[in-house]
């Protein structure tokens, strides 16, 4: 590749990495590379200076912390995907994980990396929102929190600051009774999410439901977050009936994302088709 | 080595390929080379105001930058011409670097030649060109209509040629009184070709000498010598040497004679030093000669009997903005011969309008012209069948060129050699369990879940080209014949050099499979040369499913030459007569004497001695054929595509594909597997993910692989092959060409399938890709049509 000429930093700490961004303006972060790199290669970003925190041990790994799975921002997504804490706890984001690209992409790119480039068509986004997770953020004056569903504000545009870092996610074990499902319908040049359907139910032990979330990649220009369709399920039997009819009459979007190979009517008809094909996949999982 | 012909040897070429050891045009890197970066127009089609280089000229590390004023100050042609002339064809000038206007998004402007790669990219962003904008226009058809932008004064209505073929007054008069008639508007979508290795050149201009030596991804470099020597740099082709090194994949795009190899020519005789340009794969995609992209309104009449009476077709092909090498043979002798498919048609014609569009030119790529015919034939047969109440298999087998018909005439200049079409369709029926699909599909149309369908493609190609005296009298500019030079070597090993040079087709390994079998020598005893102007004799090159039938038969019949000579040595070192003398497992004897024999090494070591030669024999053994095939070769078979649909979300699967093909007698099957595997492929390719599009300013919305979807494996089917044997009747091996004849199949298949799954909701035909959104959409038109 050939990009624009850039200065290369590579960070051995987080600390290090806060004060290489304090002192380069307008510098990028570089974890797995799979956003930033084909970006520069086309110069599209022009990044006067990258630092690689590709290699700090310390943002890496997911493990359990008090009721929640922590995982660590440069957590690459083929260690999601295989990961049996995730899977047992918080199986949706494993899921999702697993549907991300390919075996190479898995093998490099990271959740932080991930989530701080915000294509509305990558996977991660959705589950996250659905999932409730909250993104750590550190800067050289302190830290703070930012729950997913404020984290992500529009297209490739998050509440991440210049100078911010993310060091990791937590995210809440699921309750008992809770099942959940991460449906993709993937485009077939890039493999990004024409649609991508992440849905998570906790059924009473009645056989009601008792919570209920779904969201969606590939529909607006950040995840959808369909609150309308969690409300009317909660209470309800959920049968297949409840789910088409939640779904049905409150599903909706704004401005859907349209393109060469799929318009926004089609994507919004295909978030109604998958939205309940996940809301019965997550609801069947979650009475076992 | 009897039997090596027909057996399924390992590819000798692949442990260098796969261990990456191969050498690439890219991979050559010569003293005191500099690299270029060529400039693009961002524009489809604009007037070039000015264009000012001193910024670019003045950046550190930048050797030189030229435009097309530096390209005619230097006196060479300078331009890209077109090697296929069809009557009263307008081929406008094409200048290396653009001249007045650029008439595409991508047309080089100008060039930039620096140290490195890194710093040809900063300059380049440092050219300043001032355009003016014009209008562009992308469709083939809609370029032809009153109001749209005129690309080239001289082609007026943007209409570079207007060619028909086949009788117009016999098709009307069978249309006017057909019982029964269909009609099909069709848009053959445009595609990208990609082969893996992206087109490069390094030219090294030596000055002393005076030659140019070109390493060029190319499928043909003797056409290539010849195209730069006559059009665009103006050296004579002793001073020219271009050389093919290991070329990763073509599909055609390769064949052409494209700007970018002509701009390094000329910037290393300037600067007397080797300049190298490799394309990034965005700007293959803006630039390699694109597939296909037509417009079709076609029509069938039939008997109530099912029996085809008559066809017609008009036709607008894009060529793009400039017409390309071959361009203008393929949406007709490559497209309107072919219109009669399998079936005795008796009347047939055709009209073809080539347009000029302000795109990427449009040239051959992989089965060029003979997949639009199959797919217009195809899917028209269809139609015709349910037309007339028949299942699609049985309206093909009443339409059939009977067995005994052959050699068949169609009414669209071509003469079928040889053929038997019912057995393969037969056993493709018999193999895909045809009856019991049908009853499947019936099943499911009443029970809801998936929509099952089936599509049948019954296509015959003419490959191997091709008789050179046919093709001249049709407008090409050269011969289609091939060459080889065997060179046995005193110690009897043999060198051979074909004009057929390979880009990943196993040249290596077939030809040397050939020798083997014809001398009886191992495998390894035998060199194959190509893709080297200096080492090989001119040669065509490699293309039109032409390597086996043209370039093994030249290879052949060197052989025999070889064996004849080697006869002649041996009846005198045997003191017997000539035609006593037999060549066996690598030995000659003679008839009846089986004591009386000696080996291939004595005789060949006495071509070279020369101690002891029949009188009237030069020394040495070697000979140089040049092999003009008498027809084209006539391949075949049938294709069944089974897919599954989701009538919610309208994804097609294919669930499974079975190919019937028949090559003619078979080389390496392997190879033969390897090339219907990746034929079917690229077709299934265009039947539901490829399409080239342009948005109404002529900018190509799908410039890279985030966008362009090529064929995946994760989202193909296990491919089931068979096949049937009729050997050609005219070539020394029985052989036809294969490498084609999948991608030629199978998107008529394919979209026959899908057709069928939705044809009892009135649905009569979808354009390729078949996007699920495309059969959602359909699914719901016809159930809103159903309601209302």
């Amino acid at each position: 590749m050939f990009p624009a000429k850039f200065t290369y930093h590579r960070a051995a700490s987080v600390q290090q990495a806060l004060e290489l961004l304090a002192a380069h303006d307008d510098a990028k972060l570089l974890a797995g590379g799979h956003s930033l790199i084909p970006m520069m290669k086309l110069r599209l970003a022009q990044p006067p200076a990258v630092i690689d925190i590709g290699r700090i041990a310390e943002l890496s790994g997911i493990s359990r912390d008090d009721g929640s799975i922590r995982i660590g921002a440069l957590t690459c997504h083929a260690d999601l995907a295989a990961s049996e804490l995730l899977r047992q706890e918080c199986p949706l984001i494993a899921e999702a994980a697993a549907t991300v690209a390919d075996p190479q992409v898995r093998n490099k790119g990271t959740i932080g990396g991930n989530i701080a480039h915000a294509d509305p068509a990558s996977d991660l986004p959705a589950p996250l929102v659905a999932c409730d997770a909250t993104i750590h953020l550190l800067t050289a004056d302190g830290s703070r929190e930012v729950v997913a569903s404020d984290f992500f504000v529009g297209l490739l545009t998050t509440a991440l600051g210049e100078k911010e870092v993310i060091t990791h996610l937590s995210v809440p074990a699921q309750t008992i009774g809770t099942g959940s499902a991460y449906l993709k319908v993937e485009h077939p040049a890039s493999g990004y999410a024409v649609c991508g359907a992440a849905a998570a139910v906790t059924v009473r032990e009645d056989g009601t439901c008792a919570a209920a979330a779904l969201c969606f990649n590939g529909i607006t220009d950040s995840a959808l977050n369909a609150r309308a369709v969690a409300g009317a399920l909660v209470g309800s039997s959920l049968d297949d009936d409840a789910i088409d009819a939640a779904v049905d009459g409150h599903l909706t979007a704004d401005d859907p994302l349209g393109d060469v190979y799929a318009s926004g009517e089609y994507r919004l008809h295909l978030a109604k088709v998958q939205g309940k094909r996940a809301l019965k996949l997550a609801r069947d999982r979650a009475r076992g | 080595m009897s039997g090596v012909l027909g057996s399924s040897i390992r590819r000798r070429e692949d442990p260098a390929l796969i261990t990456g050891s191969g050498k690439y045009t890219d991979d050559f890197t010569l003293p005191n080379m500099a690299v270029a970066g060529i400039v693009r127009s961002p524009y489809a089609h604009a007037k070039v105001v000015g264009i000012d280089t001193r910024a670019a000229a003045a950046l550190p590390g930048v050797v030189a930058v030229y435009t097309a004023k530096d390209v005619e100050a230097s006196g060479i042609p300078g331009t890209i011409p077109t090697a296929w002339l069809l009557p009263d064809i307008k081929t406008p000038e094409h200048p290396i670097l653009a001249k007045e206007f650029v008439r595409f998004s991508g047309a080089a402007v100008a060039v930039v030649v620096a140290e490195d790669r890194y710093i040809a990219a900063d300059a380049m962003e440092l050219v300043e060109v001032d355009y003016e904008p014009l209008p562009a226009v992308t469709d083939p058809r809609e370029a032809t209509q009153e109001g749209a932008v005129q690309i080239f004064e001289e082609a007026p209505n943007n209409i570079s040629f207007d060619w028909e073929l086949g009788d117009e007054a016999k098709a009307a008069e069978a249309f006017d009184h057909a019982p029964r008639k269909v009609e099909l508007r069709l848009r053959n979508n445009r595609l990208i070709p990609h082969a893996i290795e992206p087109r490069a050149a390094l030219a090294d201009f030596d000055e002393s000498s005076g030659k140019l030596t070109l390493r060029l991804t190319s499928q043909n470099p003797h056409v290539h010598r010849l195209l730069m020597s006559l059009a665009s740099v103006g050296l004579p082709e002793h001073k020219m040497r271009i050389i093919a090194p290991e070329v990763g994949g073509g599909f055609g795009s390769k064949i052409h004679h494209y700007a970018d190899e002509a701009i390094v020519s000329f910037c290393s005789m300037q600067l007397h030093r080797p300049v190298k340009w490799t394309a990034t794969r965005s700007e293959t995609n803006l630039t390699d000669a694109h597939g296909r992209d037509h417009v079709s309104i076609a029509e069938l009449a039939m008997d109530d009997e099912g029996k085809i009476l008559g066809l017609r077709a008009t036709t607008w092909a894009a060529m793009g903005a400039y017409i390309s090498t071959f361009a203008p043979a393929v949406p007709t002798y490559l497209y309107g011969t072919l219109l009669s498919g399998q079936y005795d048609i008796p009347a047939i014609h055709i009209h073809v309008y080539g347009t000029f569009t302000t795109t990427a030119p449009v040239d051959a790529y992989r089965g060029a012209g003979r997949p639009e015919a199959t797919f217009l034939v195809e899917r028209l047969v269809d139609l015709g069948a349910r037309e007339c109440g028949l299942d699609p298999a049985e309206f093909r087998r009443r339409n059939f060129v009977a067995p005994d018909n052959f050699p068949y005439q169609t009414q669209v200049a071509l003469a079928y050699d040889s053929g038997n079409y019912e057995p393969a369709l037969d056993l493709a029926l018999d193999k895909i369990g045809y009856a019991d699909l049908r009853r499947q599909q019936a099943e499911r149309r009443n029970g809801g879940g998936k929509l099952l369908g089936i599509g049948l493609a019954s296509y015959i190609e003419a490959c191997g080209l091709a008789p050179s005296a046919v093709v001249g009298s049709l407008g090409a500019q050269a011969g289609l014949w091939e060459s080889s030079t065997v060179r046995v070597h005193p110690t009897g090993s043999v060198t051979v050099f074909t004009g057929s040079s390979t880009q990943g087709q196993g040249h290596e390994t077939t030809f040397a499979q050939i020798v083997a079998e014809k001398l009886g020598i191992d495998m390894d005893q035998v060199e194959v040369v190509h893709g080297d102007t200096d080492q090989v004799q001119f040669g065509m090159g490699t293309y039109g499913s032409r390597s086996a039938a043209v370039g093994g038969s030249a290879l052949a019949e060197g052989l025999d030459k070889v064996i004849e000579k080697g006869r002649k040595i041996a009846a005198h070192l045997l003191e017997a007569a000539e035609e006593d003398v037999v060549f066996e497992d690598n030995n000659f004897s003679v008839r009846g004497v089986p004591d009386s024999q000696t080996g291939w090494g004595d005789v060949v070591l006495q071509a070279y001695l020369a101690h002891n030669l029949p009188e009237g024999i030069e020394p040495g053994l070697e000979f140089t054929t040049f092999y003009d095939p008498s027809n084209f070769v006539y391949p075949f078979g049938t294709h069944i595509c089974v897919v599954e649909i989701d009538p919610e979300t309208g994804k097609v699967e294919i669930a499974r594909y079975l190919a019937v093909d028949d090559c003619g007698n078979v080389i390496n099957p392997m190879i033969v597997d390897g090339q219907i595997h990746g034929g079917v492929v690229q077709g299934i390719g265009q039947a539901l993910w490829e399409e080239c599009v342009y948005d109404e300013h002529g900018q190509l919305l799908t410039g890279t692989l985030l966008d362009y979807a090529i064929p995946r494996a994760h989202n193909l089917p296990h491919l089931e092959l068979d096949r049937t044997v009729t050997p050609c009747p005219h070539n020394p091996l029985g052989v036809k060409g294969i490498g084609e004849a999948g991608s030629i199949a199978s998107p008529a298949a394919v979209t026959n399938a899908v057709v069928d799954a939705l044809s009892h909701l009135g649905v009569r035909h979808l354009d390729m890709p078949l996007t699920p959104e495309k059969v959602w959409r359909a699914i719901q038109d016809s159930s809103q049509e159903g309601r209302s």
